[in-house]
């Protein structure tokens, strides 16, 4: 049976063994029958031309989850980020786990969409939002139809969330392979601020599937930073479909670090719906062997006056390959943008590639919108002045290539995060070296 | 310290160096001076270790041993330090940063830790002051935008960092101002003694008035045709290297 084929036929046990109201009933009733019509993307869509995802749905998944519980937070510590104080929300196999968690209600809600989905208490927030920003394509329905569990975080007018909120999904795919299809919501009312940072990782060498969907809000004058690491193992694929819905003088970043994972497949989709906003979105690609990460992105400026800000860097050896396909698109009453596109590529090894395509769609007349795309190798002549320097091959390739991502980095506003990010750089490159100094 | 015996070498089937000889001790500087073309940067590059030159026969001995089969890294370790005619522009990575990669990375290359922060910052701050560089020019990313005086001294200053034992000055003066000349050259100057030595490599003697070398020889067509004392350079600026070549031909 195919993985289509079998998603399709076990929704009905799925629906029976849940708690949600109809109106929830409802939304995803809508959402499998949008998945029944249109199943996977193939490369005959337009969209995913030059990622395929054969061989992610060939395996055969087990649909349902079993927490195990053996997990002790010594064994996970490394894919956490522990150095400072943070909220977390732990999942296991696609199950919450309390033990390895820590959430709050004290004046923002950081807890679980199962519980946002079910209690009365949140019915006004989720009638408001759950399910009303995400596009209502297949892979973001199918996710919509099967989802009950993730991240819920909700910033109330004119709050902050003092810490970082981390959220982990670990999968230990003990038994077999496993498919995972977790859900945030994020809402951060009016001039609320929230910093998020999500992880998805495989504990054993057994398949796992994820098709993540995520909903951020941001009111007007909110801030959200949201930083994406994807450093999970070979065995592990993730379909990241993030959608953005932002309100005037609003600013959201979302960083994505994509260092493994057999396919990586981003769909982040920005709606501009104000004046005044800012959307930030930044990407720093380091793989090998044979890794795929693509990077689909929309930023769709609606109203006059916004700023989006796009820079992806890619470094790419072996027979590694990466996409970036970039589309922007300005409405003809969004006049006064200013929209930047930048897509930088390195390929260290002849089998590598990276094919990138910038699409723009302007129907507005008073617009700065520019775009860039390069690919290049590793400048030789710069190593051999940091070789008489004393700074080896390996080194000085390594150096070179992390000046090339580091600008993404700057922006980085966690310096712990940073520190990490930097050092899981040097790790990916087999160095030693402090970049920071 | 170095000893360079029949050098030969030259890069895709072209023959650029014809035979170097050419002894330097601890303590003495030695300007290499010749027309374009004659092969000065080839010999400092085959010297530091650029692999596109293709070494066909002959040796270059350094404190003892050969070093022909080491890589630029490697040489750099034992201390042998080149400045670049054209040093080149490194986006993203500020001049602190990769002065201490340099350091830590020769430490560790002799099993040393890597040197502590305090000190690090303490000899920044003297070696910068001994090439009058500001600052915020630290932070900047190595060499972009640069004018070329400063590219000079950033040069002299990595070498005062690194403190090598045999530096290979290569045009060091092209591209300088008379200012830029006396600051790049005072540092090299301080840092003169009697357990390191300097090659100077020159097309003009202007740069020798204020480095002033022991030795000076002429490189012309690959060959050194003439060994002297600082006078040399005098009489080459007077009479020109035409000069010399009458002389070989005579």
């Amino acid at each position: 049976m195919s993985l289509k084929d079998k998603l399709l036929s076990s929704y009905l046990t799925f629906q029976e063994n849940t708690s949600f109201d109809n109106s929830i009933l409802d939304i995803k009733d809508q959402a499998i029958k949008v998945f029944e019509t249109e199943g996977f993307p193939s490369k005959k869509d337009e969209n995913w031309k030059y990622t395929s995802l054969n061989s992610v749905t060939k395996p055969d998944y087990s649909l349902v989850s079993h927490a195990d519980d053996a997990i002790e937070f010594k064994d996970v510590k490394q894919y956490f980020l522990n150095d400072i104080d943070t909220f977390k929300i732990v999942f296991i196999d696609g199950v919450y786990s309390s033990y390895l968690s820590e959430t709050t209600h004290d004046g923002v809600d950081v807890c679980l969409l199962s519980s946002a989905l079910t209690k009365p208490k949140f019915k006004q927030v989720i009638d408001v939002y759950f399910n009303k920003i995400a596009k209502k394509e297949s892979l973001t329905a199918l996710n919509t139809a099967f989802a009950k569990e993730g991240a819920y975080i909700y910033v109330p007018k004119s709050r902050a969330v003092n810490k970082p909120i981390q959220i982990v999904h670990l999968s230990t795919g003990s038994e077999a392979n496993l498919m995972l299809q977790p859900r945030n919501l994020i809402v951060a009312e009016e001039n609320a601020e929230v910093q998020v940072i999500e992880r998805h990782q495989s504990l054993s060498s057994n398949a796992v599937f994820t098709n993540s969907v995520t909903e951020i809000y941001a009111g007007k004058h909110a801030r959200v930073d949201y930083y994406k690491i994807q450093n999970d193992k070979e065995n592990a694929s993730l379909i990241d479909n993030t959608h953005i819905d932002q309100q005037e003088s609003s600013e959201v970043s979302v960083h994505t670090f994509s260092f493994g994972g057999k396919l990586t497949r981003n769909n982040l989709n920005y709606y501009q719906n104000g004046e005044h906003i800012n959307s930030i979105l930044k990407g720093v690609t380091i793989i090998e062997d044979k890794q795929h990460v693509d990077h689909n992105t929309l930023v769709h400026h609606r109203q006059p006056n916004c700023e989006s800000h796009q820079d992806y860097k890619g470094i790419f050896d072996d027979r590694a390959t990466g996409v970036f396909n970039g589309k922007v698109v300005v409405d003809d009453i969004a006049q006064k943008i200013n929209a930047y596109q930048s897509n930088n590529n390195i390929l260290v090894s002849d089998k590598a590639s990276i094919n990138s395509k910038p699409q723009l769609e302007i129907f507005a007349d008073d617009v700065r919108c520019s775009h860039g795309c390069t690919i290049g190798q590793l400048d030789e002549d710069a190593l051999f002045y940091m070789r008489t320097r004393g700074i080896g091959k390996k080194e000085g390739r390594a150096l070179l290539m992390y000046a090339f991502a580091n600008n993404v980095l700057e922006s980085v506003k966690i310096p712990q995060l940073k520190a990490r990010i930097t050092n899981l750089i040097a790790e990916k490159l087999g160095v030693n070296i402090g970049f920071d100094l | 310290m170095l000893e360079i015996k029949n050098l030969n070498a030259g890069i895709e089937d072209k023959d650029i160096l014809k035979g170097i000889d050419l002894k330097v001790n601890a303590g003495e500087v030695h300007a290499i001076m010749g027309p374009n073309g004659s092969g000065k940067s080839t010999l400092s590059s085959v010297i530091a270790g650029k692999e596109e030159y293709e070494v066909n026969g002959g040796d270059i001995i350094f404190e003892g041993e050969s070093i022909l089969e080491l890589d630029a890294e490697e040489r750099a370790h034992q201390g042998v330090f080149l400045s670049f005619q054209y040093p080149v522009e490194i986006p993203g990575v500020s001049v602190t940063n990769f002065i201490k990669t340099a350091i830590n990375e020769t430490r560790k290359a002799k099993g040393l830790e890597d040197m502590p922060a305090s000190d690090m910052l303490k000899m920044i701050r003297e070696k910068s002051e001994l090439l009058e560089i500001d600052r915020k020019f630290l932070s900047r990313s190595l060499n972009e935008g640069f004018s070329g005086g400063e590219k000079k001294r950033n040069e002299i200053f990595q070498m005062a960092m690194l403190e090598p034992k045999l530096a290979i000055l290569d045009e060091t003066d092209s591209g300088l101002d008379i200012d830029a000349l006396r600051i790049v050259s005072n540092g090299v100057n301080k840092l003169r003694s009697k357990d390191n030595a300097v090659i100077v490599i020159t097309h003009y003697q202007r740069l020798l008035e204020y480095i002033v070398p022991d030795f000076v020889h002429v490189l012309v067509d690959g060959k050194i045709v003439k060994s002297g004392g600082k006078e040399l350079a005098l009489e080459l600026e007077e009479k020109g290297y035409d000069w010399v070549k009458a002389e070989l031909t005579a």
